[in-house]
């Protein structure tokens, strides 16, 4: 504290650090505070409509759609995901060489851009595999998209499970098989829950890889083979026609409020987890 | 029983490997056509994008995304990272409980929210301050640094937390304030992990399209200035891929190889980084 420029260099720098954290959570609460303001007041009855006009522009038929891809993608990606992290954790040997190359493709999976996964899966899916533009198409892009951030975060479930778990289940003789299903996958399953939130919250945002796999149709599909815009697709799509910027606002909101009751229970969960492993 | 899933978690374990190759495979085969037609050269550094006058040369979309990505890494590392210091070193309790969601949430609202926001909020803003259209680098560059701040926040936050308590301890026994203990002796230790901070930060910002394509103007044109329009590679690929046809698909295709390349080199780096 002698030296009196060192004492005001601290001052300064403690006062950026502050700003900086300031000015990320205002341009959030902005944001929020922005799309509430002029959302709330356009959410109209006529958003939920079960048929979209180009007069309504309702978000319904948009919202079942999301609800269809998820579960899809996440039938597709939940069994592969934890099915790679049981082998990762559970069967692989230290230093085996498929473990680094697993490793490897899951990280480049995860650093692939959107738009590229989109572009695959219209070359791919709707047309060599003949999938067409359809729910099913999209699913199966998204699928391979949150493959990742299913297997990391299962992985890290798994491996948060102690050894104690695995050590009596064989003590009891039961094989590895029994001891997975019985033992170590119950044990991991809010870690596995929490992974499946974020995937969720991925499916529901993700607007760039559907564009070209599951289109654009505004109606609810009848069929994994019919054509269907979700939420955030349906965003994009009115925002850029000019003539519906109050439903847009309307329509960010609620997938807002989706993301945010997702974040909201995703921690709820993870805080139980932590108690209970506490115990 | 055993044997059975011993081979089918194996091959869930192999399915990661499957699809990289099956990416890498079908990008290949339906992008490097365009390459032969139109020539490497040509096609990389060709200024000029005029699909219907059969030149494709993505030279301004190169520029476009470095512009846009270079905005928001000026913007959104400083930022990004002090606040990860602040997480880490200087946040109360009770305020690190709320700027922690806070960032959780950023880091989870869609990208076309924010490009809707960024078009109704940012553009405008923009526009009136420095006039133009508004859509344009700037904005663009805006509204990436905002996306990419929980990106960096969190990598950040869990490199400084990793750094060794005596270090800091040891700067603050040579009577060094708080402030200059963290900045002089832990930030420096958490370089690496800062590094990798920023270049996922940057292949977050690189790969971004549906935001950009709603506040860039999107005009094929090598910008000039900061208020141009741009357009970047990934949303060339989103605005013209719905009608292309032949060459011209062939070539959004190569259009989207490229930036799988870039971003392949950008994880090879931050992997790279993150080992040291």
């Amino acid at each position: 504290m002698k030296n009196d420029s060192r004492y005001i260099g601290s001052k300064a720098l403690r006062a950026l650090v502050w700003g900086a954290a300031a000015l990320t959570v205002a341009m959030l609460l902005a944001m929020i505070a922005n799309l509430l303001v002029k959302g709330l007041p356009n959410l109209k009855p006529s958003l939920f409509a079960w048929t979209y006009t180009s007069a309504n522009a309702s978000l319904l038929p948009a919202a079942v759609n999301t609800l269809t891809m998820t579960v899809i993608a996440l039938a597709v990606a939940l069994p592969a995901g934890v099915g790679a992290a049981v082998y990762l954790v559970e069967y692989a040997q230290r230093g085996n060489r498929f473990v680094g190359l697993v490793r490897i493709a899951a990280e480049t999976l995860a650093g692939i851009p959107s738009i590229v996964y989109g572009l695959f899966g219209a070359i791919f899916f709707v047309r060599r595999l003949g999938c067409g533009k359809s729910i099913l198409a999209g699913a199966l892009t998204l699928a391979v998209m949150i493959l990742p951030l299913v297997l990391r975060t299962a992985e890290e479930a798994l491996k948060a499970v102690p050894d104690l778990y695995r050590e009596g289940s064989f003590g009891l003789g039961a094989g590895r098989v029994r001891t997975v299903f019985a033992v170590i996958l119950p044990a991991a399953a809010p870690g596995l829950f929490a992974g499946v939130l974020l995937s969720i919250g991925r499916i529901i945002g993700e607007s760039a890889a559907l564009v070209f796999t599951s289109g654009t149709v505004a109606q609810v599909a009848q069929s994994l083979f019919d054509s269907g815009r979700t939420l955030s697709v349906h965003l994009y799509a009115i925002s850029g026609e000019g003539l519906y910027v109050g439903e847009t606002y309307a329509t960010s909101v609620v997938l807002l409020v989706f993301v945010i009751a997702l974040n909201a229970f995703a921690h709820l969960v993870e805080r139980k987890f932590l108690r209970r492993s506490a115990n | 029983m055993e044997r059975t899933f011993k081979i089918v978690f194996t091959a869930a374990a192999a399915l990661a490997i499957a699809a990289v190759g099956t990416i890498c495979l079908f990008l290949i085969v339906e992008g490097t056509p365009a390459f032969g037609k139109i020539g490497l050269w040509r096609f990389l550094a060709g200024c000029s994008w005029r699909p219907g006058e059969g030149s494709f040369g993505i030279l301004p979309m190169l520029a476009g995304s470095a512009a846009v990505t270079a905005g928001a890494v000026v913007l959104g590392v400083p930022v990004g990272i002090l606040t990860a210091v602040f997480l880490a070193a200087f946040s109360p309790r009770n305020i690190e409980r709320a700027v922690r969601p806070a960032v959780t949430l950023m880091a989870g609202i869609p990208s076309v929210v924010y490009g809707f926001f960024g078009m109704m909020t940012i553009v405008p803003i923009v526009r009136s301050l420095f006039g133009g259209r508004g859509m344009c680098t700037l904005s663009a560059s805006v509204l990436l640094a905002m996306m990419i701040l929980p990106t960096i926040i969190v990598v950040a936050e869990s490199a400084l937390r990793a750094v060794p308590r005596p270090i800091y301890e040891g700067a603050l026994a040579l009577g060094a304030t708080h402030e200059r203990c963290v900045f002089a002796a832990v930030l420096p230790a958490a370089k690496s992990g800062v590094w990798a901070a920023v270049v996922l930060g940057i292949g977050r910002a690189i790969g971004e399209t549906m935001a950009v394509i709603m506040v860039a103007g999107n005009q094929p044109l090598l910008p000039k200035s900061l208020l141009d329009g741009v357009r970047t590679l990934t949303t060339n690929v989103v605005l013209e891929m719905g009608y292309a046809t032949d060459l011209h698909r062939e070539a959004l295709i190569a259009t989207a190889l490229v930036l799988f390349i870039i971003t392949l080199l950008i994880n090879g780096g931050f992997s790279l980084v993150k080992r040291k």
